[in-house]
């Protein structure tokens, strides 16, 4: 009697823990929260990651500090939760996390049969190849019988095979670990060429010996399209997260910065009166407060501000704009009308 | 002539040659006797030779010991700056930087109540109420929210105090499931005996990896959508439940090992199942379990840190997300070595307290 007691108070415990904690739809449980949970990586330097004090840095960062400016005029109301590649899907269908911002790339099937929605993309990386000045290559396509430097496993892996067949030529991969593990190979010479995602490139480049000695190639094999998400089942949520960064890519058009704000919400221009809340009905359309876009750029920045103070020129990564410049400057970014 | 010499140095003690006594003789037995050890003692002696001078040159004469603003080391030597100006996320990583000292305190507590339970005398009627109550602060210091002490979440808990949590409580949890388990598996009772031998034959076939991706990829699948556990518990209980079938085994060895006269004696007296456990055979059988059940905590203790598969923030993951900032990132010898200095501080606490427990318990039977 008393183990069967003992194995029922046993179960119970195990039946009843998982109600600590209970979610409905997903804005009004973030709401009734108080804070937006949101999945970053946890270890990619500019895109998320701690720094020395422990406070969470990066574009990625951001992007969920600026959606929880939107919900609650608070950059601050929001947790981070790291999770490794494996994790981050189920952790947004278990309902784990409110919001994944963890440089995962847009693509079909995952848009569908993970149950997931991609909002605007907040990054466009494509993979590239880094290779020491010394080798005298103007072009990937000249790489013919080169020993390449790569991660396993990923598709970084596959898309190198991929080009270098396509192309008909030779080359013998090394296959390494990790990235760090990688990097030191290939400074000391062990491979003649690095590939990689081009941001983490840039990043890898910033830790070599001599950086100048290195270049990354023009061609870019992939598309890597690094977009937040969401997962299937509540539109409104979905919407409040694409807007929060199309609002960040809309504040840069109109020359809004964290800095001038204030003198824009003086501004005579109608769309950046209604951008900002001064003629109401954008906070509304979406339910949220009509400062929902002000409340964004002022405690987080418009996107040039985000990319400058993570990955741009003047950080370790010093990541030139390219494809993720304004549309107008030959890029990528482009935000529908506010209206 | 020479008889009444010979007869006054009997007398005198005759001293064995220099080369047989002291270090000299030391090293004659133990370094050099026969041709085996000779070239062993050779070997790594040459072995040092090349390696420890460039070590020592390497950690400590080009070494760099601190940082100059903006510039990115270089040279040859070890760059242990990175210790120093990352030891605050490396340790604690995410608590609050003002509150660093509760971790700390925390810990001096738990190291404090480790010596306290060497002393085999301090075993008495207050043991255990005097590691609830330690337990008790250390939660409190941790936690806070009473006493002024803004609360701090468990997802905030990384590094070190995550490290001595996950395994602190892993043993803590593991151990008295073990013991049931042990006793499970020996029951006559087939229903129980059948589900204690599967579980730890179920447990003891697969790795701790692939539990920890269990706890974290697919048991949220399982649960209702928006139902959550945390993600420190998940990992905790994964842990728990794989250490249990390990000294579950260790446990029914030490059971098997004690002789069938004991139980006999234990029958005649009259005695129940329980106490005849509790009074005769336990006592017995986990004092002959000593050193292999220390040997699994100490392996559970250096499990925690596979716990960065499924990223949480123990001692290794904040040692390798300090890593891969572009500043630091060249330097994983040095940080490594660091932590490795640290983990072996710890076993080596509990392994010289296994020895101690064992000698005054007097195992060597």
């Amino acid at each position: 009697m008393k183990q069967r007691k003992l194995i029922a108070l046993v179960l119970s415990i195990f039946l009843f823990l998982p109600c600590l904690a209970f979610a409905g739809k997903d804005l009004d449980a973030v709401r009734k929260k108080g804070f937006i949970q949101v999945g970053v990586n946890g270890g990619v330097f500019g895109f998320g990651m701690p720094d020395e004090k422990g406070v969470w840095k990066g574009l990625d960062v951001d992007t969920g500090r600026a959606v929880a400016a939107a919900v609650f005029g608070d950059a601050n109301a929001i947790k981070f939760t790291p999770l490794t590649a494996v994790q981050r899907f189920t952790a947004l269908q278990s309902g784990e996390i409110d919001l994944l911002a963890r440089n995962a790339t847009r693509t079909l099937s995952r848009d569908t049969q993970l149950g997931l929605n991609f909002v605007t993309t907040n990054y466009y990386d494509g993979q590239g190849f880094l290779i020491p000045k010394a080798l005298g290559v103007k072009s990937a396509k000249d790489l013919s019988g080169a020993t390449v430097c790569v991660l396993p496993g990923t598709t970084t892996e596959q898309n190198a095979a991929d080009f270098f067949r396509s192309n008909n030529m030779e080359w013998s991969p090394v296959v390494i670990e990790s990235t760090s593990e990688l990097a030191k190979t290939f400074f000391a010479g062990r491979c003649d060429v690095l590939t990689s995602d081009i941001s983490q490139l840039a990043g890898t480049r910033a830790t070599a010996p001599n950086p100048k000695n290195y270049v990354i190639m023009p061609e870019v094999i992939s598309k890597e399209p690094l977009s937040p998400a969401v997962r299937h089942g509540d539109d409104q949520w979905k919407d409040i997260v694409d807007f929060s960064v199309l609002a960040m890519i809309a504040a840069e058009e109109m020359g809004i910065t964290s800095k001038n704000i204030d003198t824009m919400l003086k501004s005579k221009d109608p769309k950046i009166q209604r951008f900002l809340g001064v003629t109401p009905g954008n906070g509304k359309a979406l339910g949220l407060d009509e400062k929902w876009a002000y409340n964004i750029i002022k405690q987080v920045g418009n996107y040039g501000e985000v990319f400058e103070r993570n990955v741009g020129p003047k950080t370790a990564l010093g990541l030139e704009r390219g494809l993720n410049a304004l549309w107008t400057n030959g890029g990528l970014m482009y935000a529908p009308p506010f209206k | 002539m020479s008889e009444p010499v010979t007869t006054t140095s009997a007398t005198e003690e005759i001293k064995p040659p220099v080369s047989n006594v002291g270090v000299l003789g030391w090293i004659k037995e133990n370094l050099f006797d026969g041709w085996f050890n000779t070239t062993l003692t050779l070997l790594t002696l040459f072995v040092l030779y090349k390696v420890l001078p460039p070590f020592v040159q390497w950690a400590f004469i080009d070494a760099i010991w601190s940082l100059t603003e903006g510039a990115r080391p270089g040279g040859d030597g070890a760059v242990w700056a990175v210790i120093p100006e990352n030891v605050r996320f490396i340790l604690f990583g995410f608590f609050p930087e003002g509150q660093t000292w509760r971790p700390i305190a925390a810990i001096l507590i738990l190291f404090a109540l480790v010596f306290y339970s060497k002393d085999l005398t301090n075993w008495n009627r207050f043991f255990g109420p005097i590691w609830t109550v330690g337990i008790l602060v250390m939660g409190v210091l941790m936690y806070g929210g009473i006493f002024g002490l803004p609360v701090v979440e468990t997802s905030k808990w990384s590094g070190f105090p995550l490290t001595l949590t996950l395994s602190l409580f892993g043993m803590v949890g593991a151990y008295p499931l073990g013991v049931l388990l042990a006793l499970g598996r020996r029951s006559r009772m087939p229903a129980i005996k059948s589900l204690c031998v599967v579980y730890i034959e179920l447990i003891r076939g697969v790795p701790l990896i692939s539990l920890l991706f269990m706890s974290s990829v697919m048991f949220p699948l399982f649960l209702p959508e928006g139902m959550t556990i945390d993600k420190i518990l998940r990992a905790q209980i994964a842990i728990i439940l794989f250490t249990a079938a390990y000294i579950a085994e260790v446990v029914r060895g030490g059971l098997q090992a004690i002789p069938k006269g004991q139980y006999e004696a234990a029958e005649s007296l009259g005695l129940p199942y329980g106490l005849t456990m509790r009074l005769i055979i336990l006592p017995q059988a986990l004092k002959i379990v000593i050193p292999p059940t220390v040997g699994i905590l100490i392996s559970a203790f250096k499990d925690t840190s596979l716990v960065v598969i499924i990223a949480l923030y123990d001692l290794l993951k904040t040692t390798q997300v300090t890593l891969s900032n572009p500043k630091w990132m060249g330097f994983s010898t040095e940080a490594y070595i660091f932590l490795a200095i640290l983990y072996f501080i710890c076993c080596y606490v509990m392994s010289s307290f296994s020895r101690k427990l064992e000698k005054a318990l007097h195992t060597g039977r």
